[in-house]
C-alpha cells in the first residue's frame, strides 16, 4: 500500500465559548441608536441571558478551531451508507445566498416573489419527471417529515374512502423513522420479515395484507443495496386489497433514469434532497424530503401549493382534501435553491450519476469480498453490506474496523445497520468518488483486514490519530451533561 | 461534468472487475416491468456561469430586504448577519459532515451543538435544550404530543394569539391521532385569555406564544400560575422572535414546562421561510420525554474531555415504533450559525440589540399614532405591533409596494375579526429615516 493519507496535523485545543471572553467584549457591530429608549414594564423586563462576551476574532479563531476537529466530504472520502455523502457543489451556495433569495420575506404578495415560486414550480415539474410520480410538495423539512406526510395521506385518502385503516406493513430492512413515522400517524408497524436473498417475498406481504392494513412501506432499492425486484407484484397484492405504497425514497441516488418509480406501483414517495441532490448535510440538516405522489393522490398533497395561470405563478390553498399544512411556511427553500442548482447544472446526467453510484459500490464489493464477509452475493446498487464474520475469529468486531478506517483518513461506513445483519458494514462510496480514492480505500479496508490477523489490539486501540480517542458513550448516557 | 470523476478507461477498467460488458448490464437485476420506458426528460445541462445568470435573473426580481423596505415580520425578521456568521458558516469540515454518529472525527459538530444547547437554554431560561428541530410551528406540535406522553393525557388547549400557521401545523400532526385541540381566546388588551381554563376539564399542556403573533408581550407569570393550578398541566410557551429574551423575562423564569419556537432571528437568512430553526427547551425532569437528538458530555479513553450523541434510546434508529419522535436529521447548520450569531452578539450585544429593536418599534408606533391611526390592543409589545389604518388602506399598501416599501401584512386573511388591521414589524435593519418615510406616506 502507498503512504496512507491519514497522518497528523497540529490542531488546537480550544475551551468552551463560555470559558473566553471577557464582560464588555461584543464581537458584532451594532446598529446606531437613532431613536430615544422606550420605557418597559418593569414586570416583563428580565435580566437579558448569560452569553459570553467574545471579541469578532474570538469568535472567528473558536469556530475555525473547531472546525478542524471534523471530517467532512470535503476532507476526504465519506461511505455512509443509506445517507448518500456525494460532494456538495460549491456553486450551489452561492445560488442560495443571492441576496433576492436570502432576503424574501415569505408572505411578500405574489408579484414581489415571482422569481421563487416559478424555482419551485419547475422544481416540482423535475422532481416529478425524475420519480414518475408528477404532483410534488417540497414543503417537508426532511426526509422524517416526508414519511410523516406520505403517512398523512394514508391516513386521509382511507378516512376519505369512509373507511379507515389502523395498520401498516413495514419490512425488517426498513430504517427506524419508517415504523416511528407510521406510529406518529396512529398507525400500528407490523414487521414483514425479508426472503433469504434480502428482498421481500409476494407471499409474505400477501399473508399479512387485509382490509385494516393502510398499505405498506417499502425502501426501493433497500437497506441492503438490493433491488426489491419482486416490488411489481408487492404493489399488485397491496393495491387489490385497497391499499397503498410508499416508497422511501432515501435510496434514489441509485436509480434515476433507470426505474420510473409510479411504474413500479409506488402511490406515495419522498425524496432526500440532502442525499440524492447534493445539498449539503451541515453536521445534521437542515434536509428536505420533497414529496412525489400520483395524480390520484395529488388532493391530499399539503398546501399552500404552487401553481401557475396565464398572470404568472401563485399560491393556492384551495385544496380541502389537504392533509395541511407541515410546515410554517413552504419547506427548506434555501434548500431546495441548492437541489434545482444541482439538477440544472446535470440535466440528463443525473442517469449518468446512478450508473457511476452503483458501478463504485460493485467495484468495492467485488474488490473486498475475498477478505469481508458478504452475506447476499449479488449484484449489489449503489451501496454493499459486509459483515465482520471473518474478522470475528481475531475478536475483531465491526467497530474496531471502522474506528481504524479513520487512521488510515476515511470516514467509516455506517455500522451495525440493517439491523437484519449481524454486524453490518455498509458501504455507500457515491459516484463523486473517483476510482483512484476507491483504491486508496480498498487498500486501507484490505490492509484493515491484514492487521485483524496480525495484530487485532492495533484495531482494538484505534483510533490513534484524531484528536479524541475512543468516547465514553455509556457514561455520557448514564449521567447526562447536556450544557454547561 | 465536472462532479463526475470517471474517464472511459475507469470505466473500463472497473466494469471488467466487477464482470459486467457495460454500465447497463449493472442494472440487469431489475425486471423489465420496473425499468423506465423514455428517458428522463430535463432541460440541457447549465455551465457555471450560464446558472449564475439564471439564477440571478431569478433572484433579481424579488422584493427582498434591504432593498425593500419590509415592515414585515409575522415569523420571518429581517436581522442583520455578521459576515464572520456566513463565512464560518462555509468552513466545509462543518458544513460538509453529517449526523455525528463517529465522534472522534466530529467534535467540531459535537462541541458546537454542546455551545447551541447551552447558550438555548441560557437564553430561554430552560435546563435541557435539544439539538434542535425543523421549524417554530414543528417544534410546536411536537411539544403538545410531548405533553399528551408526560400527563398521558388526550387534550391541549392553543391559544389563538399563537401564529396561526404553527396552529395550522399542529391540527395537521393532530388530525390522525384522535387528540383533542381546544383553541383559547385572546382578550381585549391582545393577551391570551385563561380566564375559561378550569372549565376544560383535563389538559395535557396549554400554549401561549410570547411575544404572541400581534406583537403582545403575554404576561407570562401570571398565566404559568393559572396554568399549573393544576399540576399535571404542561405550561408551554412558544415564541417566532427570540430576540425579545435580551430584554424580556425567559420562558424558564416565568414558570414554563417546556419553550419551543423558530430560531431564524438568530443569525439565519429569511430565504422565503426556510430552512429555520426550530429551537425546543424543557425542564430536566422531562429530558426522556424529549424528541430530537442530545449532545452530552464525556471523556475519552485517556480521560480527555470530548462530546457524543447521547439518550439515544428515544430516537428512532434505536426505539423505531416506540421513539419520542420521527425526527432524525434536524437543522444542524441552522443551529449551527445560530451558535456563533449568539457568540457574536454575546450578553451585552443581545441586550443592546433586543432594547433598539423595541425602541424602533415604539418609534413607528408613535409616528403612526400621530399620523391618526388606532391601536385596538393595548399590551406592551416588542418590535411587532397590530395598527388599525384609516378605511383604504389597502390602496395605499399596494402603491407603497412601488415605493419599495412592504407596509406590514394585513391580519384580514388571518383573522377575520380584525378588518383593517395589519402586524407592523420594525427591527434594527431599519432605520429612523425608513420610518419617518413610512409615517410621512401614511399620513398623506
Amino acid at each position: 500500500m502507498k503512504e496512507k493519507i491519514g497522518t497528523t496535523g497540529l490542531i488546537f485545543n480550544e475551551p468552551l465559548l463560555w470559558e473566553k471572553g471577557s464582560p464588555g467584549r461584543t464581537g458584532i457591530s451594532l446598529p446606531r441608536r437613532d431613536v430615544e429608549e422606550a420605557p418597559l414594564d418593569e414586570k416583563l423586563a428580565g435580566e437579558g441571558p448569560d452569553f459570553p462576551d467574545l471579541s469578532e476574532l474570538d469568535v472567528v479563531r473558536h469556530f475555525t478551531r473547531l472546525s478542524q476537529w471534523n471530517f467532512g466530504v470535503d476532507s476526504g472520502m465519506y461511505p455512509l451508507g443509506s445517507c448518500t455523502m456525494k460532494y456538495n457543489p460549491k456553486t450551489n451556495e452561492r445560488q442560495a445566498s443571492l441576496p433576492g433569495f436570502a432576503g424574501a420575506h415569505p408572505l411578500l404578495p405574489a408579484k414581489l416573489s415571482q422569481g421563487l415560486l416559478s424555482l419551485m414550480y419547475d422544481l416540482q415539474g423535475y422532481l416529478g419527471e425524475i420519480t414518475g410520480l408528477p404532483a410534488v410538495t417540497l414543503q417537508p423539512a426532511a426526509g422524517s417529515q416526508g414519511e410523516l406526510t406520505g403517512m398523512l395521506i394514508f391516513s386521509a385518502y382511507h378516512r376519505h374512502k369512509g373507511k379507515p385503516r389502523s395498520k401498516v406493513l413495514i419490512p425488517d430492512t426498513a430504517h427506524g423513522t419508517n415504523p416511528a413515522s407510521a406510529t406518529l400517524c396512529g398507525f400500528k408497524a407490523v414487521a414483514v420479515n425479508s426472503g433469504p436473498d434480502g428482498v421481500l417475498l409476494p407471499e409474505s406481504v400477501e399473508a399479512l395484507m387485509d382490509d385494516d392494513t393502510a398499505g405498506i412501506m417499502v425502501t426501493n432499492p433497500n437497506t441492503l443495496g438490493l433491488f426489491e425486484d419482486n416490488i411489481r407484484r408487492v404493489a399488485d397484492i397491496v393495491h387489490r386489497k385497497g391499499g397503498l405504497v410508499y416508497g422511501d425514497g432515501a435510496n434514489m441516488n441509485a436509480v434515476m433514469g433507470i426505474v420510473d418509480i409510479g411504474d413500479v406501483g409506488v402511490d406515495v414517495l419522498h425524496l432526500n434532497l440532502h442525499k440524492t441532490f447534493s445539498t449539503p448535510h451541515g453536521g445534521g440538516g437542515p434536509g428536505s424530503g420533497p414529496v412525489c405522489v400520483t395524480r390520484q393522490l395529488e388532493p391530499f398533497l399539503p398546501v399552500p401549493r404552487v401553481v401557475r395561470d396565464k398572470d404568472g405563478y401563485s399560491l393556492d390553498e384551495d385544496y380541502p382534501l389537504s392533509v395541511g399544512k407541515v410546515h410554517a411556511f413552504f419547506g427548506n427553500v434555501g434548500i431546495l435553491i441548492r437541489a434545482y442548482s444541482y439538477i440544472l447544472s446535470m440535466g440528463a446526467g443525473l442517469k449518468q450519476v446512478s450508473q457511476y453510484a452503483v458501478l463504485n459500490a460493485n467495484y468495492i464489493k467485488e474488490r473486498l469480498k475475498d477478505l469481508y464477509h458478504l452475506p447476499y452475493d449479488r449484484p449489489c446498487m449503489h451501496e454493499c453490506v459486509f459483515t465482520d464474520k471473518h474478522q470475528q475469529e481475531h475478536h475483531v468486531a465491526t467497530l474496531d474496523i471502522a474506528k481504524r478506517l479513520m487512521d488510515y483518513g476515511f470516514h467509516p461506513p455506517t455500522i451495525y445497520f440493517p439491523l437484519v445483519v449481524s454486524g453490518a458494514i455498509m458501504i455507500e462510496p457515491t459516484e463523486t468518488e473517483s476510482k483512484e480514492t476507491l483504491d486508496q480505500f480498498i487498500d486501507a479496508m484490505r490492509q484493515i483486514a491484514r492487521e485483524a490477523g496480525n495484530c487485532p489490539d492495533c484495531l482494538h486501540a484505534s483510533p490513534q490519530l484524531p484528536k479524541l480517542q475512543r468516547l465514553d458513550e455509556a457514561s455520557a448516557a448514564r449521567h447526562p451533561c447536556l450544557g454547561g | 461534468m465536472r462532479y463526475l470523476p470517471h474517464t472511459r478507461e475507469d470505466i473500463e477498467a472497473m466494469l471488467q472487475v466487477v464482470g459486467a460488458k457495460n454500465l447497463d448490464a449493472l442494472f440487469a437485476g431489475i425486471p423489465d416491468d420496473c425499468r423506465r420506458k423514455k428517458e428522463m426528460n430535463l432541460p440541457e445541462p447549465l455551465t457555471e456561469w450560464e446558472l449564475n445568470r439564471h439564477m440571478e435573473k431569478l433572484a433579481g426580481g424579488l422584493g427582498a430586504s434591504p432593498d425593500y423596505a419590509v415592515f414585515m415580520g409575522a415569523g420571518s425578521y429581517h436581522h442583520h448577519i455578521p459576515e464572520i456568521t456566513r463565512q464560518l458558516l462555509l468552513r466545509s469540515e462543518l458544513f460538509t459532515a453529517y449526523t455525528p454518529y463517529q465522534p472522534e472525527i466530529s467534535q467540531g459538530t459535537l462541541q458546537t451543538i454542546y455551545e447551541y444547547q447551552t447558550l438555548v437554554c441560557r437564553l430561554l431560561g430552560m435546563d435541557v435544550a435539544n439539538a434542535s428541530m425543523y421549524d417554530g410551528a414543528s417544534s410546536l406540535a411536537e411539544a403538545m404530543l410531548m405533553a399528551i406522553r408526560i400527563s398521558r393525557r388526550t387534550k391541549i388547549a392553543v391559544s389563538k394569539a399563537i401564529h396561526p400557521l404553527y396552529r395550522k401545523v399542529v391540527k395537521t400532526y393532530f388530525a390522525p391521532t384522535g387528540f383533542e385541540v381546544v383553541d383559547l381566546p385572546v382578550g381585549v388588551d391582545g393577551r391570551t385569555d385563561l380566564s375559561g381554563l378550569e372549565d376544560l376539564g383535563e389538559l395535557a399542556g396549554v400554549a401561549v406564544q410570547s411575544p404572541n403573533f400581534f406583537g403582545c408581550i403575554e404576561d407570562l407569570d401570571p398565566a404559568g400560575k393559572i396554568i399549573h393550578t393544576d399540576p399535571k398541566t404542561l405550561f408551554v410557551v412558544a415564541f417566532s422572535e427570540p430576540l425579545a429574551y435580551g430584554l424580556l423575562r425567559s420562558p424558564g423564569v416565568c414558570g414554563a414546562d417546556i419553550a419551543c419556537g423558530e430560531g431564524q432571528s438568530m443569525g439565519i437568512p429569511q430565504s422565503f421561510g426556510g430552512p429555520g430553526l426550530g429551537m425546543f427547551a424543557a425542564r430536566q425532569q422531562y429530558v426522556r420525554n424529549m424528541p430530537g437528538r442530545l449532545v452530552g458530555k464525556t471523556v475519552d479513553l485517556e480521560g480527555k474531555p470530548g462530546f457524543v450523541l447521547t439518550l439515544a434510546t428515544r430516537e428512532q434508529h434505536i426505539r423505531r415504533e416506540k421513539a419520542t419522535s420521527n425526527i432524525c436529521s434536524n437543522q444542524g447548520l441552522c443551529a449551527t450559525a445560530s451558535t456563533m450569531y449568539m457568540a457574536a452578539l454575546g450578553g451585552t450585544g443581545i441586550r443592546r440589540l433586543s432594547r433598539l429593536n423595541r425602541d424602533r418599534a415604539e418609534y413607528l408606533k408613535a409616528g403612526l399614532s400621530k399620523a391618526g391611526c388606532s391601536f385596538p390592543y393595548s399590551a406592551p409589545t416588542f418590535n411587532e405591533f397590530v395598527v388599525r389604518f384609516p378605511d383604504g388602506f389597502a390602496d395605499t399598501w399596494e402603491a407603497l409596494l412601488e415605493k419599495k416599501i412592504v407596509a406590514g401584512l394585513s391580519l384580514a386573511p388571518y383573522y377575520p375579526d380584525l378588518p383593517g388591521c395589519w402586524l407592523m414589524c420594525v427591527t434594527e435593519t431599519i432605520d429612523k429615516a425608513a420610518i419617518d418615510k413610512l409615517v410621512r406616506e401614511v399620513a398623506k
